[in-house]
């Protein structure tokens, strides 16, 4: 074929660009759609409390995740530090995923249950004072701004309809179950939570 | 995976690998030299053209060797759907022979001392040396890196314990974690405001600080339904429930008025994270003993 009937045919030139370019979507991406070990949530994998989901949604709006991963690789190096390397399965709920890209903090996957509910949020108030070399910003507004339940159970149907398995009764009471909370509660919840599926971190 | 995708895959891919070939080929053709030529591709804008010369050898040879490599690479390392590769090599292996590799180094430093005794190893000074850095990794974001801890996170060198000092205790604390869980008001959550202030003066007299001494009197009636349960009536606490000795000089939680009565009122709620799945027993025993030690 003559470059030149390519160059003065926007059309076909069009159509061979999509083609080249698509290539590796069609081999990396497409086939992860229909995998098991994507789709599928893994053994005991619960969708979060309306709290919880609360909280999530604190953590991406102070935006967390811009210093904070939560996905720990298959190096021993990460998984003596944070535990067991991260499963494709431990996601399925997650809309959007949090794995962040950075960590000028370190990796929060499996930070449940690894500090005590008052060390997060004494670490939440005022970092430095747990951590002295710490360079996190203190968040002490959310010891004093409670949860806005009003979008709480819209949230949860919207999540309801992506496929995330709520009951209809976990739909009806959620925004009774987050009201009058405080943020810090929500957002403890939430940390406290992550990664705890997957128990053996060793 | 399925069939079919395996094959999709390998089929996208070793496609991609050929039709890179060919059109390396393809483009090639009618070029047998890479020596320059004064032909042109035909075009003249405003009298300047442009040369059809072939692409370098050296540059069309890393394009051969480029498909080449991939090709080698697709048949060690797994690429083709199913395909492992001849190496067998895949990342969960890697991270495997890794942590094996660890285990087999450092396993053995920590093996030595797992089946010693705590008081004992507590006065080894290799083991303690370990223990105080397993003890700055993993405890002293909250306990601090002396051991003193801080508000609401206990002290671990004055000797003073809430679930008890004696080796196993610390081995249970330190294994299964533990869970201090104060109601608030005790067990008379109708306590009155002038109830409170009553109970708080009573506690503040175990250890004779300045409190109102009439209401201090008044408040061993409230002691007795509210805290006795746990404190115990001589308030030396229990610590089969975490339930601390109110008469000594140790407070985790402040010793003026305002603080205890806050922690009457509201209650307290604290966790020590177990670590019995992230340490290994034998670590474990290490820094057992170490925080043995620190009190010992």
């Amino acid at each position: 074929m003559k470059h030149e009937i390519i160059e003065k045919n926007i059309g076909i030139m069009i159509v061979l660009i999509i083609l080249t370019i698509s290539g590796g979507f069609l081999a990396e991406v497409v086939p992860l759609f229909f995998q098991k070990s994507v789709n599928e949530p893994i053994e005991g994998l619960e969708p979060l409390s309306a709290l919880e989901q609360e909280g999530r949604d604190i953590y991406i709006r102070e935006g967390c995740s811009v210093c904070h991963t939560q996905q720990i690789r298959p190096f021993r190096a990460e998984t003596e530090r944070y535990g067991h390397y991260s499963v494709a399965g431990e996601f399925v709920y997650d809309r959007p995923f949090l794995w962040g890209s950075k960590r000028t903090g370190p990796d929060l996957a499996r930070v449940g249950g690894r500090y005590s509910d008052a060390w997060q949020r004494q670490h939440l108030y005022d970092p430095r004072s747990v951590v002295p070399e710490s360079n996190m910003p203190a968040f002490p507004w959310l010891f004093e701004d409670r949860v806005d339940h009003t979008a709480t159970e819209a949230k949860i149907r919207t999540l309801q309809t992506l496929g995330v398995p709520y009951t209809d009764e976990q739909v009806a009471t959620a925004a009774e179950e987050v009201r009058g909370k405080f943020e810090i509660e929500a957002l403890v919840a939430y940390l406290q939570q992550l990664g705890t599926v997957i128990s053996e971190t060793r | 995976m399925s069939t079919f995708w395996s094959i999709w895959i390998s089929v996208i891919v070793l496609g991609t690998v050929f039709g890179c070939w060919w059109l390396l080929f393809a483009t090639r053709k009618n070029q047998t030299t890479d020596t320059e030529t004064d032909r042109t591709v035909g075009h003249s804008f405003d009298g300047i053209e442009e040369y059809d010369n072939p692409l370098p050898k050296w540059w069309y040879y890393l394009f051969v060797a480029t498909c080449v490599f991939s090709l080698g690479y697709l048949a060690l390392y797994p690429g083709l759907g199913n395909f492992q590769g001849l190496l067998g090599w895949s990342s969960t292996n890697q991270w495997e022979a890794e942590v094996q590799e660890a285990e087999a180094q450092y396993g053995e430093l920590y093996a030595k001392f797992g089946d010693t005794p705590v008081p004992e190893l507590a006065e080894n000074d290799d083991a303690m040396k370990m223990g105080q850095r397993l003890f700055a990794n993993n405890c002293a974001t909250c306990h601090g890196s002396a051991g003193r801890g801080s508000l609401g996170f206990p002290n671990l060198t004055d000797d003073d314990w809430l679930y008890g000092g004696d080796p196993d205790s610390i081995l249970t604390t330190l294994h299964e974690g533990r869970n201090g869980n104060m109601p608030a008001m005790g067990t008379m959550p109708n306590m009155s405001n002038e109830q409170v202030d009553q109970v708080v003066n009573y506690v503040l007299s175990f250890s004779d600080r300045e409190r109102d001494a009439e209401a201090a009197e008044k408040g061993a009636e409230v002691y007795a339904q509210a805290c006795v349960a746990c404190h115990g009536p001589d308030a030396k606490g229990n610590q089969d429930l975490g339930a601390p000795d109110l008469t000594d000089d140790t407070w985790l939680y402040g010793s003026t008025y305002d603080w205890i009565r806050e922690t009457v009122v509201n209650g307290r709620q604290n966790q020590m994270p177990a670590q019995g799945d992230r340490l290994s027993d034998d670590q474990i025993q290490i820094l057992a003993a170490y925080v043995y030690s620190l009190s010992n």
